[in-house]
């Protein structure tokens, strides 16, 4: 029985570019050099590790961005992921989580799936609730937040590090399934794999193949708004004080002022 | 809007985005120890297996990953920018490689490259010998026929990878009285009877290398293991040598990158008289100068390259420009990389010292800067 | 007053600090009222009420320790259509996203994580955040539905404000989902020592000015749950093993905090850590090099104010 792989990927600003808000308070994506999201090349490489235990798999690399987007994509498939779907649509700008995961879920369903394998968060919204509401609105079970997963006979197992306890869960497939960055360590892309990267079909949708209307995604159909961005100021000259008895109170209080303690 | 065809296109940012990351994370970080510890390094050769850089241009029915020469070039000049004996493993393959691609059989090509291809065999290259180096038509290693065997017997010296590689190619002397055009190339394996090696040369630099000679003490091989037709060896060498040289190119060039790196990040942190480095001009211009070097010195290599994936007329000079520009460059920039950091530059805790070491064998090996002056000026006076 | 819906994070009945930092915030908003789901709910109530609570809503079954996250999902939306409140505000961690982001969709509403502030507005609460690294700070609000908000850690003080807290019970029928992902086994968490240095949010080093003596330095990290990094001098010297070196030929690191104790601060160090977001540094000498990096420099001996300052630490997390 085949086994059909979607990764969900984003294409994210580059972590050193300069990050800023454009007029319309959106993130200015311009002139920034973006890649895949770091957490998202965990999810990747599950998917391939789990493609290569059987012969049956098929990994399919998914996206929804700008046209700069397909090179997140292009990165996949250098990795050894199958084919990739780029939804693609100015509507789209401004698009918040309920937005993004509503058209990230109808490609999904578009595409056709038994396991949706996305990170954990994005290395720049950091919400990390796209996979769960993946789940709610594809109606599947959610695995989430795994530092080990494996597929067989239908079943995905896996182990999630919470906070207070360590879980091993179980779920039929299809599911949906998010890795964190203690999975293992994503491979480099060869040679080999960027020149038979070229060779394999990307998939171009717009808001129409998906059949969502533009009132329900972008920066309009968004269920959140941000009213204002304030840029925090530059790093300044520090302070430096002397020690009189209280220095180490003293270097509490500003570490409490940085919401460090 | 298309680009103009003088520009890379994006596939090249990739190769190259590709090999600085496992250059960066994987070979950087353990570059002073492998020039401290010195040897072949089995740990650098083990991750560049791994991450399919060790012999990149290997053509793909054999298994390796089909790239161009620019796209090999910017494989070496990568590793070397972080660890220029890392480096090393491909050029030594590089060497081995091409005269296979040049002159093996069906059956000589299908039985060596894909081992190579898969990590599991090392090449090298073995031609010169104590009183050949330049004058490489003066070698003396013989090889006699025996029936459908050759017995080979003689001394080649500075032969990188000697020890480690499974395989070598070496050249000796068919035909004592035929000059230049007595010589033939053969593949030796390394567990052939007769083969023993040196103790490691203890060089200034490239330590992370390791470099013998290599010793034939009747040493019999089967004949289908002459490599190339009898008595063409010499053409092999100098055929090969124009594709190689744009690998040691880059290795040069990489190396040359790496000093500028470090010598700019340096002069921006390092302040004196009130304020940083980098703000005097006499800094700047050095800077300048270095940089300006080093782009020439990429122009040509990548130029060399696309003529040796074009197996153009003009590859013989360009080669040869490109090996002599870029290593003479690496000279220049690594030494004013020490300049720049000073003190600290002349210590082994910053990587200065350890580039400028490195940088000088590319003006030697792989025939010396002179030797590729005259070849350059052959094909210039050729021309004309 | 509006009602406020507060998810109650707690483990067998010990609420934990972040639900009571939620009431601090939902009580500007409206009139806190808690959800507590699962073993030991029932006991979270004379402490929620201390904080603000006026009602707390309980449900316990099997499915809450069984199945992963929604039959928790079922619980929160059978009380806010029982209670149909002005916002929604739950606690750290990931899985209060989860449930929040799973709930926001079933309602219709939009929702806002990861709030490091919150404050009532004309058009409903208006959420702080935090953008690019710190870089940037962002008010928000739900324009659709209820607001539903995710809140991080230390975002507000605890206080103390006696309310009614009345248990009420809540009835919940699971959704057929709720099963879909089960718990096979649960191990509590121990705590793994330190975390690794190139990764950890917080590294506190130390160097020649320790004199061989780490000690006060690592009771430092763990009040921070900080990783601990060592100057070349103090490897050098056999103080701290070489895998904890920060610098040019040791590790490169980043952290959100990097407090600097007894090192001078020289290029060789540097260039390991000065890329890190804040930089703390206490050293005798006023003109070690390291006090040019920091956002904050202490001069004075650090075997005072480092202990002096790890003894506030732990004061102040209680």
């Amino acid at each position: 029985m085949a086994l059909r792989i979607v990764v969900c990927v984003k294409y994210v600003p580059g972590a050193t570019g300069d990050r800023r808000f454009a007029d319309d308070l959106t993130v200015d994506r311009d002139d920034v050099d973006g890649l895949l999201s770091e957490l998202d090349e965990y999810a990747v490489e599950q998917a391939l590790q789990i493609a290569e235990a059987r012969d049956d798999a098929e990994v399919t690399v998914l996206t929804v961005g700008p046209e700069d987007a397909e090179d997140a994509l292009r990165k996949a498939l250098s990795m050894g992921a199958d084919k990739a779907v780029h939804v693609e649509d100015d509507d789209l700008h401004g698009s918040d989580v309920m937005g993004t995961s509503l058209v990230l879920a109808k490609a999904i369903e578009k595409t056709g799936y038994d396991l949706v394998i996305a990170g954990m968060a994005s290395t720049d919204g950091a919400a990390g609730v796209v996979p769960a509401l993946l789940a709610e609105r594809l109606g599947v079970p959610q695995v989430t937040l795994l530092s080990e997963v494996s597929v067989g006979d239908g079943v995905v197992r896996g182990r999630r590090d919470g906070d207070a306890a360590t879980e091993q869960l179980e779920a039929s497939l299809p599911a949906v399934v998010s890795v964190t960055d203690q999975s293992g360590e994503a491979r480099y892309p060869s040679f080999m794999g960027i020149m038979a990267a070229k060779k394999k079909p990307v998939e171009s949708l717009d808001l129409d193949d998906l059949d969502i209307e533009a009132e329900e995604v972008g920066l309009e159909g968004a269920w959140t708004k941000v009213d204002e961005a304030a840029e925090r100021p530059a790093r300044t000259a520090g302070t430096v004080v002397t020690d009189e008895g209280a220095g180490g109170k003293e270097l509490a209080e500003f570490l409490a002022g940085q919401k460090f303690v | 809007m298309t680009s103009t065809p003088y520009l890379l296109p994006p596939m090249y940012d990739e190769f190259r985005a590709v090999a600085r990351t496992v250059a960066e994370k994987e070979l950087g970080p353990r570059a002073a120890e492998v020039d401290e510890r010195g040897g072949f390094p089995h740990d650098n050769y083990a991750t560049l297996v791994a991450a399919g850089l060790h012999a990149p241009g290997i053509p793909e029915e054999y298994g390796g990953d089909g790239v161009d020469a620019i796209a090999a070039a910017i494989a070496v000049e990568e590793v070397a920018r972080v660890c220029a004996s890392s480096s090393t493993v491909q050029t030594s393959n590089k060497l081995g490689v091409v005269p296979l691609l040049l002159a093996g059989t069906a059956e000589q090509r299908q039985r060596y490259l894909p081992e190579v291809a898969a990590g599991e065999a090392l090449l090298a290259y073995a031609i010169s010998e104590r009183e050949a180096g330049s004058d490489v038509a003066a070698m003396r290693c013989r090889a006699v026929a025996d029936g459908d065997d050759w017995v080979l017997d003689g001394v080649k010296t500075w032969i990188t990878s000697a020890g480690v590689a499974r395989y070598l190619i070496v050249f000796a002397v068919t035909d004592p009285e035929a000059g230049s055009r007595g010589i033939s190339a053969f593949v030796v394996h390394a567990d052939d009877a007769g083969i023993s090696y040196g103790e490691p040369e203890r060089k200034m630099g490239l330590k992370g290398s390791v470099t013998r000679e290599v010793y034939f003490d009747d040493c019999r091989i089967p004949g289908d293991r002459l490599l190339g037709e009898r008595g063409k060896g010499m053409r092999l060498a100098l055929g090969t040598l124009d594709h190689t040289r744009v690998s040691v190119g880059a290795q040069a060039l990489g190396i040359a990158q790496g000093a500028l790196d470090a010598a700019v990040d340096y002069v921006r942190e390092r302040r004196q008289f009130g304020r940083a480095v980098a703000e005097f001009q006499g800094v700047q211009f050095m800077l300048a100068d270095m940089a300006t070097k080093v782009e020439s010195a990429r122009q040509m290599v990548y130029a060399a390259g696309a003529r040796s994936h074009a197996r153009s007329a003009d590859l013989t000079y360009f080669g040869a420009a490109a090996k002599c520009l870029a290593s003479d460059v690496a000279m220049a920039v690594t030494t004013d990389a020490v300049q720049l950091l000073g003190g600290y530059g002349y210590t082994k805790d910053f990587p200065v010292e350890r580039m400028m070491r490195d940088a000088k064998i590319t003006q030697i090996y792989e025939g010396t800067n002179q030797i590729q002056r005259i070849v350059m000026a052959r094909q210039l006076l050729r021309t004309r | 007053m509006a009602e406020v819906l507060v998810y109650v994070d707690h483990v067998d009945g010990a609420v934990r600090k972040p639900t009571l930092e939620l009431l601090t915030l939902a009580r500007r908003i409206g009139e806190p009222v808690a959800v507590a789901l699962g073993a030991g709910a029932a006991d979270t109530a004379a402490e929620l009420a201390e904080h603000g609570a006026t009602r707390v809503l309980t449900a316990d079954a099997p499915e809450f320790a069984d199945y992963l996250v929604v039959p928790k999902v079922d619980a929160l939306q059978a009380a806010y259509e029982a209670v149909q409140p002005a916002a929604v505000l739950v606690p750290p961690p990931a899985e209060g996203k989860e449930i929040a982001a799973r709930l926001a969709v079933r309602i219709k509403s939009g929702i806002i994580t990861d709030a490091v502030d919150l404050e009532a507005g004309e058009e409903g609460p208006v959420a702080t955040q935090s953008a690019f690294a710190a870089s940037y700070t962002t008010k928000s609000r739900i324009t659709q539905g209820t607001p539903v908000i995710t809140v991080k850690p230390n975002s507000a003080a605890v206080e103390a404000a006696p309310a009614a807290g009345a248990v009420e019970a809540l009835s919940v029928s699971f959704s057929p989902g709720a099963t879909g992902t089960k718990v096979t086994a649960r191990t509590p968490r121990e705590s793994s020592g330190r975390p690794e240095l190139t990764e950890a949010a917080i590294v506190v080093s130390a160097g020649r000015g320790v004199n061989g003596d780490f000690a006060v330095v690592e009771a430092l990290a763990d009040s921070l749950g900080a990783a601990v990094g060592a100057s070349r001098a103090a490897v050098d010297a056999g103080w701290y093993p070489h895998a904890h070196q920060v610098g040019q030929t040791g590790k490169s690191v980043s952290p959100q905090l990097y407090i600097a104790s007894g090192i001078s601060g020289a290029i060789q160090h540097r260039a390991g850590m000065q890329t890190s977001k804040t930089i703390v540094a206490i050293n005798k000498d006023a003109e070690a090099p390291i006090f040019d990096l920091v956002d904050y420099g202490v001069v004075g001996d650090l075997f005072e104010v480092v202990p002096q300052l790890t003894e506030e630490i732990n004061t102040r997390k209680g």
